[in-house]
């Protein structure tokens, strides 16, 4: 990351001094709300809704989101709600690793027939409004028993990581210069070999960015499981907004606490992978 | 966007025309030419996996399919008459019109904005670079629980901090369109900002220093290089919000589930009411196929927008 000023910048100039106020009034914005769902986490239960800067922070709530009494509140256990996120999730990836990893490496390397067309329909995927496909799932789920069960979820969850992970490592294997595995084709490898020996791990760190960036997306989704999961397969995200109640009673701090606690594994996973960010949040487009 | 020609060498042969090499035996040409396809077979038997619901949820819309009516029968274009005539439809599509095209152009403009100003070499900027994207990694739907909680009239922190009393309620009939979008612009605004950022840094020194020298103004060095060099990049982040505010629905359904009356009540949104909620899987579908037909042609016009600004950036470039 070079950053030199640009020519004519001056350090300290009235300009800059109110460039840096601009960017201070919306990190204000950006961040206060975290700041505060933080703070509201931290609240007892009396102390919730009759203060707002001024309290005697407690860990109390992030304990009960995790044990019975949270499972009791919402009829959601949340701990297993986290267990369910990481499994469909890592399911997911994996899944789409095994299956896209070998076909962003035929769309890279090869103009095949239809290849175009194979990416663009992977690309759809993306921008195709999820009910077209959830609610006949929901009937087809219904029937085959996949409803609310991780393997649903699983292989619904592909519309969101196989488009990333496809045409993100496309990207990567297109930046591969090609001589790279002709000069191993010569020294006599096969061509398995060539790819799994030389290009494969040329391109490890787009395959693991990708695969966390897929991880995320995966964790965040909310309106598959909202449709496609009942009360056992539930994750993090729909665990999360039981906890606001229904016309009855909320828990604000403890949805705060709840939200706090999903949110955090996509967090720590987006700031190790900052660099590889903007090629993956763009599927290869903007390489940064 | 065509798929360029292919440049390079073949990616089979390596250079070894001949058997003279060592190494195993050569592998006949029509073997070779199999291996793009076996390689993407896995990825095209998901691909049909997933367009058989897709499919069948297009079909959907041709059937009287509903809770019931578990036996439906095929309709014909009825559906898209009942859906087409009832102004609820309508409603729907103007709020998601409103919803997408307000907050793509706020999230461009501030984006481009928040993306300039860090581009500069300042402590500030370089700061908060590192925490730009949190609210863009946090679940869309929990950034909606968070925004719930923190527009909550008695006690939500906004109305204290704003000054608002304890009246002012955010997502009333009048004021829900704006908080939701407000939303989404707290949520996507990193998006743009991140990816604008990067295209700035990739811009070359040479016509900005050259410029310079010549006593440019740093309003005229924007407009006629930066900007049409920035275009490709500003058009990917558009496209990307673009598409995605047509189908919102995670956060804005946590927050007001498409209400008060019909204030927020977007496509996904009523698509999912009339599909899950009422249990009339046709109307739903049939909701679900012109959103995918608005979605399809908006697509096919920025696309082909984005493949002429990147010709001209390169044009421009070199």
């Amino acid at each position: 990351m070079t950053r030199e000023r640009q020519p004519g910048q001056r350090r300290f100039s009235p300009a800059s001094i109110g460039a840096d106020v601009v960017l201070l009034a919306w990190f204000l914005f950006s961040l206060f709300p975290l700041i505060w769902l933080v703070l509201l986490s931290l609240k007892s239960e009396s102390e919730q809704i009759s203060t707002f800067f001024e309290f005697t922070p407690t860990l109390s709530n992030f304990a009960t989101v995790l044990s019975d009494e949270g499972a009791r509140l919402t009829s959601v256990n949340f701990t297993e709600a986290l267990l369910t996120s990481v499994l469909n999730c890592v399911g997911a990836v994996l899944v789409s690793l095994v299956i896209g990893v070998p076909a962003a490496y035929a769309a890279g390397r090869w103009q095949y027939k239809g290849s175009g067309d194979v990416m663009f329909t992977i690309l759809s995927f993306r921008f195709a409004p999820e009910l077209m496909v959830i609610v006949p799932l929901f009937v087809i789920y219904n029937q085959l028993g996949l409803f609310d069960t991780n393997v649903g979820m699983i292989w619904v969850l592909q519309l969101v990581t196989m488009p990333l992970i496809v045409w993100i490592l496309r990207s990567y294997f297109q930046d591969l210069p090609p001589e790279l595995e002709q000069a191993a084709l010569l020294d006599g490898y096969t061509r398995k070999r060539a790819f799994l020996m030389v290009a494969l791990p040329l391109v490890r760190p787009g395959i693991a960015a990708s695969a966390l960036l897929a991880f995320i997306f995966a964790w965040n989704n909310y309106v598959f499981p909202l449709i496609l999961t009942g009360s056992s397969h539930t994750p993090v995200t729909v665990a999360v907004t039981r906890f606001l109640g229904g016309g009855g009673q909320a828990f604000y701090s403890l949805t705060a606490a709840a939200a706090i606690i999903a949110a955090l594994p996509p967090l720590l996973v987006a700031l190790s992978i900052q660099r590889y960010l903007v090629r993956g949040l763009s599927f290869g487009a903007v390489k940064a | 966007m065509t798929a360029p020609a292919r440049v390079r060498p073949d990616p089979d042969t390596g250079g070894r025309r001949s058997a003279s090499g060592a190494g195993p035996a050569p592998v006949p040409a029509w073997r070779r030419g199999l291996r793009p396809y076996v390689l993407s077979l896995p990825a095209v038997l998901i691909i049909v996996g997933i367009l058989y619901p897709f499919l069948l949820g297009a079909y959907y819309a041709f059937l009287n399919y509903a809770a019931v009516v578990p036996n439906p029968v095929f309709v014909g274009l009825r559906n898209f008459a009942t859906v087409l005539s009832d102004p609820a439809f309508w409603s729907s599509v103007r709020t998601t019109l409103v919803y997408a095209v307000s907050a793509t152009a706020l999230e461009t403009v501030l984006g481009v904005g928040i993306a300039l100003l860090l581009s500069r070499s300042s402590l500030v900027g370089r700061i908060f670079e590192r925490v730009l994207i949190l609210p863009l990694m946090i679940a869309p739907v929990i950034a909606g629980v968070l925004w719930k909680l923190m527009f909550n009239p008695q006690f939500g922190v906004l109305n204290h901090v704003l000054g608002l009393g304890r009246t002012f309620d955010w997502l009333s009939e009048s004021h829900a369109l704006m908080s939701v979008v407000l939303v989404d612009l707290w949520i996507f605004t990193p998006f743009v900002a991140v990816l604008v950022l990067a295209g700035i840094r990739s811009l070359p020194r040479e016509p900005f220093e050259a410029s310079a020298v010549d006593g440019a103004s740093w309003f005229y060095m924007f407009r006629r290089l930066m900007l049409p060099m920035m275009w490709p990049y500003i058009l990917v982040a558009v496209i990307f919000r673009f598409m995605d505010s047509l189908k919102i629905f995670d956060h804005v359904y946590v927050l007001t589930a498409g209400g008060p009356g019909d204030a927020t009540r977007t496509l996904q949104i009523s698509a999912y009411q009339n599909s899950i909620i009422n249990f009339n899987y046709s109307v739903g579908s049939t909701y679900m196929f012109l959103l995918w037909a608005i979605v399809f042609v908006t697509a096919r016009y920025l696309v082909s927008v984005l493949g002429k600004a990147q010709r001209r950036a390169a044009g421009s470039e070199g």
